[in-house]
């Protein structure tokens, strides 16, 4: 549409693969230096890391450095294809879920019909890779660890499923991009100022994602699988170099596809109110929001990361049993309630 | 639900994160960046065993009382000159070897307590680490530099000394 050089098929793929691995890797990188460093010290009236670069903003390069160095060591009984194979399936499901992320108004990846399905489709697909992870280790705490984390995923999975039907029945659409779209036409009881955030509408869909979501990334206070106390580091025991890398970049690379996805859901998107500049739909929408867009996305990622980061490093640690009956007996029952409110709202209105 | 009286607490835990966060971007944090900067410790930290060899007797008390027998003694028996004259020479023990393993040593303070002749001191200085772990082992000489840090005695409390005079 904007562009008037016609790029080859191939040339296209090659830039939404470069696209992907930067939507992946800077929020990866950036919520680790600012939250996980930065943020966490400071909750901890300390600094954190200050000596590589200033303010410490080198610490991951030196850290990435040191993983590549180290020796790509498995357990002489492990069964050693898989076990170098599962944290590339743990972060292959991440690339995949940002390739269903729209960043502006042309600026995506693939365009979806039913992104929305895709999306929760191929986010579970880590938990192969971390069951895989902790069965291949030959080591019962891995074991232990990787059977907690599919007891855990697949109990927050369905939370996670149901918040998001919330917002599809209300957009009327699995497409990520009419989600958003949505979210900027309409209007509060004919007031378009705000567009309208389903965040407000879906505040308890939007509160069980975010629930659903903590636990999804294995985050504190859903950590049960890694817990450190009792299994060492749970499925990611006896990796180390590089594959105790990935399994980190996909850990905090997942936490910012799944707040881009929140966002998205939730907060609008790569929109902004569409009456500030007059536009009525996706057509009218101007082409600097191609730019502007993915910012606007990326500070309200940064937004719902600071709110799951924040969680992590104030809650301590669920008892598997308390986490369990949470998703079964609270958030499940929440969400199914939420979606047949939302049904006879749509209908009614 | 038994889930709704533990929603205060959970934001009130929230809030304290928060709060930490704030104070320690407006007034600084609590530690300090330790090669730039650096705390005096408290005078009576225990750092490092300082000897004065002087008065030591080679008694033994404090290597035999040692829990990780990491002081090496060895001495010998001299003849030191009277102190009157036409006094008859003393007998006196001279230090030979006075080693305090640093790599064994559990900083519990038993040797500076049951010391009955005040040789031993503690000092807080504590910048010696070693790449050699062998480096570790201080002999008497080095035991006796860290005399000059060990802070003064403080004062005596009111009717705590002793009655001699």
């Amino acid at each position: 549409m904007m562009l008037a050089v016609e790029i080859p098929y191939w040339g296209q793929s090659l830039f939404r693969v470069l696209g992907g691995i930067v939507a992946v890797l800077i929020p990866a990188g950036t919520i680790v230096y600012v939250f996980l460093f930065k943020m966490m010290s400071f909750m901890q009236s300390r600094l954190g890391p200050m000596e590589a670069g200033p303010y410490g903003s080198l610490q991951l390069v030196a850290e990435v450095g040191k993983w590549l160095q180290k020796e790509d060591t498995a357990p002489e009984r492990a069964d050693h294809s898989i076990f170098k194979l599962a944290p590339l399936i743990v972060l292959l499901s991440t690339f995949l879920l940002v390739a269903a992320v729209p960043f502006g108004p042309d600026a995506w990846i693939t365009n979806f019909q039913a992104g929305v399905f895709y999306a929760l489709a191929v986010s579970s697909i880590s938990v192969l890779g971390i069951l895989v992870a902790g069965w291949s280790s030959a080591n019962k705490y891995s074991l232990l660890g990787g059977l907690r984390a599919a007891g855990q995923l697949i109990a927050y999975e369905l939370p996670l499923v149901l918040a998001t039907l919330g917002v599809v029945i209300q957009a009327g659409s699995m497409n990520m991009q009419d989600i958003v779209v949505a979210q900027g036409t309409e209007s509060i009881f004919g007031w378009d100022g705000i567009g309208n955030p389903y965040v407000l509408t879906q505040f308890v869909g939007f509160l069980v994602f975010m629930i659903a979501v903590q636990a999804e990334l294995t985050q504190p206070p859903f950590d049960m699988p890694i817990a450190e106390s009792e299994l060492v580091s749970g499925y990611m025991t006896e990796y180390s170099g590089f594959r105790f890398l990935i399994f980190f970049i996909a850990e905090f690379a997942t936490v910012g596809v799944f707040s881009l996805i929140a966002s998205i859901l939730f907060l609008g998107g790569w929109s902004v109110p569409f009456s500030w500049f007059g536009w009525d739909s996706l057509d009218e929408v101007a082409d600097w929001m191609n730019l502007a867009g993915p910012l606007i996305l990326f500070t309200k990622m940064m937004v719902l990361s600071f709110l799951i980061m924040w969680v992590r490093f104030s809650f301590p640690r669920f008892r598997e049993d308390q986490l369990q009956r949470f998703a079964w007996k609270f958030l499940i029952p929440l969400a199914l309630a939420n979606i047949v409110i939302t049904a006879i709202f749509k209908v009614a209105m | 639900m038994a889930l709704t009286p533990k929603m205060p607490g959970l934001i009130k835990g929230l809030a304290v994160t928060l709060k930490t966060l704030g104070r320690t971007v407006t007034q600084g944090p609590e530690t300090v960046q330790y090669p730039h900067e650096k705390e005096t410790p408290p005078i009576r930290a225990r750092g490092v065993i300082a000897l004065r060899e002087d008065n030591c007797t080679v008694c033994m008390l404090c290597a035999r009382s040692c829990p990780d027998w990491c002081i090496y003694i060895e001495g010998h028996k001299t003849l030191a000159p009277p102190r009157r004259a036409g006094g008859k020479p003393r007998s006196v023990s001279l230090l030979d070897r006075f080693d305090i393993d640093y790599a064994l040593c559990m900083y519990c303070g038993i040797c500076v307590e049951v010391c009955p002749f005040d040789a031993l001191f503690w000092s807080p200085e504590y910048e010696y680490s070693e790449s050699r772990i062998a480096d570790l082992l201080h002999d008497k000489d080095k035991l006796g530099e860290w005399m000059e840090t060990v802070p003064e005695a403080p004062e005596l409390e009111a009717g705590a000394a002793k009655g001699k005079k």
